[in-house]
Order: C-alpha cells, then structure tokens, then sequence
C-alpha cells in the first residue's frame, strides 16, 4: 500500500532568545494509508512541531531540514483539502462571529468547488455525521451557544469537509471531561474508518493512544524513541523510556507497584 | 469519634447564565475527615470546583454551612478567617497562571509566611529554604524566577507555598493534571509524604480516575450539583452505584495490550 507520507531526517529548529533550539531532530517516519497512527510524548518531545510541519504551519522563523513527502499525492498538500486538522481548543479554532454552519460551508466551498446552497446541504449533512442534534438548526448556532464537546464535533466536521486524505488530531479531547472525550474519540475512529482517512493521534495519554491507534510512535526531546504495532509497544517496549510512560499510567488496572 | 476537620452541610449555590439561573451546588453535604483525602470527581460542570472555591470563601454559597476545625466558616470575618485561611490552603493547577510571573521563588514562599505572621524577617530567609527542600527542591532555587523553573518545580513550589501555614487541610483542584507523567509519580508520591508528616487532609479536585484510585481514600461524585454517590475510593471504581460513577469508569482510555479489544 502506498504511504499517504513518508518523513526522511526530518529536523526543526526554533530561534529563541537569540538562541537556536532543535525541536526535532532527524524523525524517520511513514504514515500508511488508512492508518490510525498515536504520536505520543511529553511537554517538549516535539510531537505538536511535528504536527505543524506535517501541514506546513510552522513558523517562518523555524529551519526545516529534512523532507516530508506526499507519494500517493504527487503534489505538495493543501491544508483542508488533504489534511484536516483538529486543535486541542475548539474556541480558538472556530471564528466566534461566524454561524458554525457556514464555517463548515467554507471549507468545502474553497476545497471542492461547490455553490453555497450545496456546501450548507454538506454542512448539514456533516453537523448529522458529528452525532450533533437537529442540524438544520444548529446549522445557524454561533459557537458559544454550544458546549466544548459540542464546538469540538463542529471542529471535526469542518475539518472532514475537504475530505482530506489525512486527519491530525492535536490534543484534540485533551481539553474535554473523560466522558466527552470517549465519545469524541470514538467519532473520530468512527470516521476516519468509514473514509479511510488517515489519522495522526497526537496525545499525551499512552492509554487513549492505545484505543484509537494501530501503531504508537513515541518521542522524547524531539527525537523518535520507537514505534511500533499498538500491543506489541504495549506489551513489550523495546526502549526504556517507553517502558517509565507506561509504569507511570495510573489506569484502573489491578497493578502491582 | 472525633469530629470531622469538614463539615459541609446542604451547600447550595446558584449562578445566572444567559438570565436564567443554574443551580452550581443543589444541596452538597460531605465530610473530610484529618488526614484523609477525600476526591471529588465529575463531568465539567458538576460542581466538583464551585465547591472547592466555596470551602475556600472564594465565593459565597447561597445556602447551606461549612464546619471547619469545629467553627463555622462561612461567619468567619477579618483576623478569624485569616487565621482559618492559613490552615486552609488550595493548589490549582496551573502554577504559572497562580504566580505573579516575576516573582521569584523565594518571594512566592514568603508572601504567606508574612501575611500570617511566620517568623520575623530575618528568620524567613531560613524557612523558606526549609520548604524548598522539604517539597524535593534545591534552596538555591530561590532566587530564580518562577518562569524560569520547569512545570513540576513550579508546582513544588505552590506546595511548598501551601504547606508554609501549617494548613489542617489542601484543595487540590486538577493539581496534578497539567503535568507530564514523569513528574506526576513523584508530586504524588511528595503529597503523600506530607500528609503523613505534617498530618494534612487533602480534597483532591479531579478529573482522572486513575489518579484518584492512586491517591484518595474515599471519592465523592458529583452531577449537576448534587453529590450522587460517595464511599471509599477503590470500592466505588471498582464497583459504581450510580449512573454518573458507570459512565465516568467505562470513559477512563484502558491500555490497550495483547489481545485486541477494538470495538469492545
């Protein structure tokens, strides 16, 4: 199966206070087609500058070094039409003045070409498939009319109305209440498996990783530690770092400490 | 028995949203009993942080009392409720928003030991140092900046600002939350340690289960206001009564190894 991205020496570095820092260093890294790939790590490991420089939103201050290729695309990607991209605060992604309806609109009018009347039908149809209540009136909510799972699901479906080919989610559920965030995450698995999107699951959490992806990449200080299928990385971690993420997860399993 | 350090008896609180009123806190009654950690858990909304801002007196309930060390709280004014703040004391979670960003550690610290009265000036110096390493910090960390310090130094610092009144009883609300795991294992593990040796009670604000089993030795859960089921913490994950106690138990992310349990 074709990669929907191959990743090759990928390295980013940021200039602050007159000093240069590298947020990732020489990442190898490919995300198959139609795979439900977790990039996990801690505050600093790199993963969100990853994310960024997947859909070209870094800085123009930051030095890329490195390549980020498209084979299946054969074109440099377009944010919205081949990556949708979904944020940890929906409040912050979504135009507070805009009906959450003609937001969704928007993307597939500027992505697929349609009229206004066909993308607020699409924008319908999407704010349905997000599991939201009476769409068609919803259609004309502003966002601070809904609760943050709410503004979440509208997020989602502006985010798949390009149908991209790959979807990143950065922290996505990480703002919302554990209950909110299952029923987010399975939306976003149930998705990305109808559409056969992509997905890039970024987290901090090593279990809700283990939930939605197939394979698990870990990172620390900006480099790849490991990745690997989601149960063996689980079951027997080849690095030791993976191994203190995961006798540090306080689960609801019987543990022996 | 002793009385409880807490007694919170049908507090009721009610704020106004968009005109129309939404009861924060519909008649909330529990007890924390010294030394104990008693979690509060529940959805966003459920009232877990209203009530610890209302044992605080960060705001007023509109019904209901608080018993704390055997007086009434909520009557509390000038040198009393001060005297009662040094004994009860919170940690948010987000040191950085807590502290003003150019103070610097030592000053952060000693800001509670001079509005309470904690040694003279020129003995403070010598306490502050004390409690940087009574919470695991190096006392040269004092005159660095708080912005300075990594996340988990960050929130030592809180604790050790907590911690230097000598409080009977800490809010801890989300305290642990926005920290990475590896540093979570050992703020929990310092929390524990001065419960034992300075014989603190801790409510414990959180969202995450999994913490709370590690922590707490009963749980309160909260929905809409209300407390809807309370017992010992292990007992109540293990086995919930309640609608919202199931609903929060099948939502903890489970790590997923061996065999696959996808769709289960």
């Amino acid at each position: 199966m074709t990669p929907a991205l191959n990743i090759h020496r990928l390295s980013v570095t940021y200039r602050r206070d007159r000093q240069e820092v590298e947020a990732l260093s020489g990442v190898d890294l490919d995300v198959g087609a139609g795979e439900k790939l977790a990039i996990i790590g801690e505050s600093g490991s790199g993963k969100s500058t990853l994310a960024l420089a997947i859909a070209g939103l870094l800085p123009a201050s930051a030095k890329i070094a490195g390549r980020i290729e498209w084979p299946s695309l054969g074109r440099p990607p377009v944010n919205g039409r081949d990556i949708g991209f979904v944020f940890q605060d929906p409040s912050a992604s979504l135009d507070p003045v805009m009906a959450v309806g003609e937001q969704i609109a928007e993307v597939a009018r500027a992505h697929r070409g349609m009229n206004w009347r066909q993308a607020y039908a699409l924008a319908e149809e999407l704010l349905a498939r997000v599991k939201l209540p009476e769409p068609a009136a919803l259609r004309k909510a502003y966002p601070h009319q809904l609760s943050g799972g709410q503004k979440q699901r509208v997020a989602i479906a502006a985010a798949i109305a390009g149908r991209p080919g790959l979807l990143i989610a950065d922290e996505a559920t990480s703002a919302l209440d554990t209950i909110v965030q299952r029923d987010i995450v399975a939306l976003i698995r149930q998705l990305v498996d109808e559409d056969g999107t992509s997905l890039l699951f970024i987290t901090h959490d090593i279990a809700l990783a283990s939930e939605i992806a197939n394979r698990i990449a870990v990172f620390r200080n900006g480099q790849l530690v490991e990745a690997g299928a989601t149960e063996a990385l689980v079951a027997s971690p080849q690095q030791a770092y993976t191994r203190l993420l995961l006798q540090a997860h306080l689960g609801l399993e019987e543990t022996v400490r | 028995m002793s009385a409880p350090l807490l007694e919170v008896r049908g507090l009721g609180k009610r704020f106004s949203r968009n005109g129309r009123p939404v009861a924060a806190l519909n008649g909330v009654s529990l007890n924390v009993a010294h030394c104990e950690t008693l979690a509060l858990v529940g959805p966003s909304g459920s009232g877990k942080s209203t009530l610890g801002h209302a044992i605080l007196r960060l705001i007023e309930p509109d019904s209901g009392g608080i018993s704390f060390e055997g007086q009434d709280l909520l009557a509390l004014s000038g040198g009393r409720l001060r005297a009662a703040r040094a004994r009860l004391q919170m940690v948010f979670q987000d040191p950085q928003a807590a502290f003003n960003p150019r103070a610097t550690v030592a000053g952060v610290i000693d800001d509670p030991l001079r509005i309470h009265g904690i040694g003279s000036r020129g003995e403070r110096p010598g306490l502050i140092r004390k409690l940087l390493e009574r919470v695991g910090l190096s006392p040269d960390l004092g005159e660095r900046a708080v912005h300075e310090i990594s996340g988990g130094q960050r929130q030592r610092v809180a604790i050790a600002r907590a911690i230097a009144t000598r409080p009977s009883l800490v809010v801890l609300d989300e305290a642990v939350s926005a920290l990475d795991v590896s540093v979570r294992g050992d703020i929990l593990t310092l929390l524990a340690d001065l419960q034992r040796e300075e014989n603190i009670a801790y409510l414990f604000i959180s969202h995450d289960l999994g913490v709370v089993r590690a922590v707490a030795h009963r749980v309160a859960i909260m929905d809409a206001g209300r407390v809807v089921e309370m017992g010992e913490a292990r007992q109540v994950i293990a086995d919930p009564q309640s609608a919202t106690g199931k609903a929060l138990v099948a939502a903890v992310p489970r790590l997923r190894c061996g065999i696959s349990t996808e769709n289960a």
